[in-house]
């Protein structure tokens, strides 16, 4: 979409107006600094789906569109998590992220920063996987998407 | 040599053939004024509220299908303008509203009359514009126009600061516009296009279901040559009325809520629908379950948004009407096609059934004055000629009832979001585009009575307009709801203390007359029209408690009317 003061409200605000769900967003610029691109993560039935699609697209900020679960593609998120990290489960909490592939981002003496990537499921399964009342606070990215092969969402 | 944003502003407004510019001044659009103050190109329109100023811009695009094009300041004088821009939005009415900002270093800022109209028009706007730079303030208007006026059409706001008025820049006002991400679709699929054609020819019970898309498509010719070869049925939406012919046999009437007998069980027993620039709306579809339960469903339109929205069809085609009805045509032609006449036989006879119920029939012989005989009567002295505008409420189906209009740009309302207060406005904007012609204003004293102010802009610029009050000192229509489903609990739809409306007109210089008796009416209306040029208040005291029929209760299907 344009890289335009106002787009991403645009947006939102067509979402909350006709009664539709963000579950997650993520934008930013991209190499053209003229256009930033969005993942918008929403459910829905086929025919709201394809609706929401014709709205979005009727955006005079939108540019191009497209629907990534047409066909097979990845999904990333970035998690950022701040535990409580004293005594013996210094070590636990280092074997956990190793297991997850996270990486100690921040160390303190009482607390650990793990950061983590991967798909949705991954993150949650993580937080899981702790206990609960080592966590501090938790912050999560949104989705990015990207189609896999030769599809592409360019312009 | 480098001009003024306001200069720019004036100049960019004449580039694009912009004779009036309805509007109201104020602190943030004094530059402005001051520039229109200086030049004879663009003619400013004075009104009294700027809601007014939009519905006068909208009365004036919907009867010349040109921009409607309005100025109004900072704060107060954008948000009065909202409701204008909504009415317009809904219908997809192509207006350019310019809205003045405070100096874009008081933005955000709580500054004295500052409102956030990017904001607060986003959600009723087909796009909007903050200018931050007076090198790109020819730009953005050469792009509003474009926007508002192509595609689905609808109102485009730009919003300026003071400052940017003031601040100086060459002036080149662009030829073209290009926008990589605004591409609107001209021409329909050739292969959807051959399947409707198959589909209508093999159809034993078709008809053809226009609304305000075949209007603003400037397709009432090939849609009534396609009717004609074909010998198919036509219906009307409320915002399509004057696409087809109202007096052409083919032509069953309105649909919808108020729609006729014929109209709506057509509709309903139909095995193919052509549904052309209309978008399925509620008050037509009735319960959509119960939608044309048989039909398959072709539908032409430039919005691929509004098709399958609400009922699900199965042969879209997204394009201009006008461009996808004459390809349509030259298909039918070249290829000799013929609809199935021994089918289409059966079903003129069935139609034909429905219509002898006489759906809109009233008690003729009343000497209390019938809405319908007074509008009726206005059809025939008329000659059917008027532009006719309306407010919203029972008048405003009684006229579309009872007023035919063979033309398309005649009958000016507000469709989708109903607002009342459009009448009157909404007939000045028509004046100004048609100087010569009979307008008519139906309201109600409800109605009417919502911006009743521009009585003062009709004196002002001598606007001869015909204001048709049906007066029934009730809110008809809510009156009408509580009467069939709230056990005649008339929840505050009576006002107590109207004004003397013939006094009132005659305040602001116009003439007034209050009608009490059915053998009044031809002659009263006989004497308004011979005052061509003065604005003639008609106060008739109607039937207090007559009601709007055919009605398709809500829930109901086409085919659940309640009749008379």
């Amino acid at each position: 979409m344009e890289n335009e003061a106002g787009a991403l409200s645009r947006v939102a605000g067509l979402f909350s107006a006709r009664g539709y769900n963000i579950e997650s967003l993520t934008v930013a610029p991209t190499e053209d600094p003229s256009l930033s691109r969005m993942t918008l993560v929403t459910r829905g039935t086929d025919e709201i789906i394809e609706q929401i699609t014709k709205q979005l697209n009727k955006l005079i900020d939108v540019v191009k569109l497209m629907d990534m679960t047409e066909g097979p593609h990845i999904e990333r998120e970035m998690m950022l998590v701040k535990v409580q990290a004293q005594g013996e489960r210094r070590n636990e909490l280092k074997r956990i992220s190793d297991i997850f592939r996270g990486r100690i981002i921040d160390v303190t003496d009482e607390t650990y920063t793990i950061e983590l990537t991967g798909a949705g499921d991954k993150l949650d399964a993580f937080l899981q996987a702790l206990d609960k009342g080592v966590i501090i606070e938790v912050v999560r990215s949104g989705v990015s998407g990207i189609a896999r092969g030769d599809r592409s969402l360019v312009l | 040599m480098e001009l003024t944003g306001a200069e720019i502003f004036v100049r960019s407004l004449k580039e694009e053939g912009v004779d009036y510019i309805f509007g109201y001044p104020g602190g943030a659009v004094l530059h402005i004024y001051d520039a229109l103050y200086q030049q004879q190109d663009v003619q400013h329109i004075l009104v009294r509220h700027e809601q007014a100023a939009t519905h006068a811009a909208d009365g004036y695009a919907r009867s010349t299908g040109k921009p409607g094009v309005v100025i109004v300041t900072s704060g107060p004088g954008a948000t009065n303008a909202v409701t204008g821009i909504a009415t317009a939005f809904m219908d997809s009415i192509p207006l350019v509203v310019f809205t003045g900002q405070v100096p874009t270093h008081l933005i955000g800022n709580d500054a004295f009359q500052e409102a956030d109209n990017i904001g607060i028009t986003r959600p009723c706007v087909k796009h909007n514009f903050l200018v931050k730079d007076v090198t790109r303030l020819a730009e953005t208007i050469k792009k509003a126009f474009y926007v508002a006026t192509t595609g689905r059409p609808g109102p485009v706001v730009v919003d300026i600061p003071k400052d940017i008025t003031a601040e100086k820049a060459e002036f080149r006002y662009p030829d073209k516009v290009s926008m990589r991400s605004y591409n609107p679709v001209h021409i329909g699929h050739a292969g959807q296009i051959k399947r409707a054609v198959k589909l209508m020819r093999g159809a034993r019970r078709p008809i053809l279901y226009t609304g305000g898309g075949v209007i603003l498509g400037n397709a009432s010719e090939p849609l009534t040559e396609l009717a004609r070869i074909m010998n198919f049925p036509v219906t009307n939406t409320l915002m399509g009325l004057g696409a087809y012919p109202a007096t052409d046999p083919l032509f069953v009437g309105m649909l919808g809520m108020h729609g006729t007998y014929e109209a709506n069980m057509a509709m309903h027993h139909c095995d193919v629908l052509v549904a052309v620039g209309a978008r399925f709306d509620d008050r037509v579809t009735g319960h959509i379950e119960k939608f044309c339960p048989n039909a398959k469903i072709i539908h032409i339109d430039i919005d691929p948004a509004s098709i399958s929205k609400n009922v699900k069809v199965d042969v879209p085609i997204v394009g201009c009407v006008g461009n996808v009805l004459r390809v349509m045509l030259d298909e039918i032609k070249s290829n000799d096609v013929r609809s199935d006449a021994a089918a289409l036989k059966d079903w003129w006879q069935q139609i034909d059934e429905w219509r002898s119920k006489d759906c809109l029939k009233y008690d003729r012989d009343s000497d209390t004055i019938k809405p319908q005989f007074v509008l009726e009567t206005l059809y025939r002295l008329t000659k059917g000629e008027a532009f006719v505008t309306s407010d919203v409420g029972q008048h405003q189906m009684w006229a579309a009832q009872f007023y035919k209009f063979d033309k398309p740009r005649r009958w000016i309302n507000s469709g989708g979001l109903g607002t009342m207060g459009f009448g009157l406005p909404a007939a000045m904007g028509v004046q100004f585009a048609h100087p010569d012609a009979t307008v008519a204003c139906v309201t109600g004293e409800g109605s009417i009575q919502m911006c009743i102010q521009e009585l003062s802009t009709c004196t002002q610029y001598s606007l001869p307009i015909k204001i048709i009050n049906l007066n029934n000192g009730y809110l008809g229509m809510v009156r009408q709801w509580q009467e069939f489903f709230y056990q005649k609990r008339y929840a505050m739809s009576y006002m107590e203390s109207l004004p003397d409306f013939v006094k009132l007109a005659e305040s602001y210089g116009h003439v007034g007359m209050q009608i009490t008796r059915t053998g009044d009416v031809e002659g009263a209306l006989i004497e308004m029209l011979k005052l061509k040029d003065r604005l003639v208040f008609m106060d008739f005291l109607t039937d207090r408690e007559e009601n709007v029929y055919p009605m398709i209760p809500a829930g109901g299907g086409q085919n659940e009317m309640i009749l008379v």
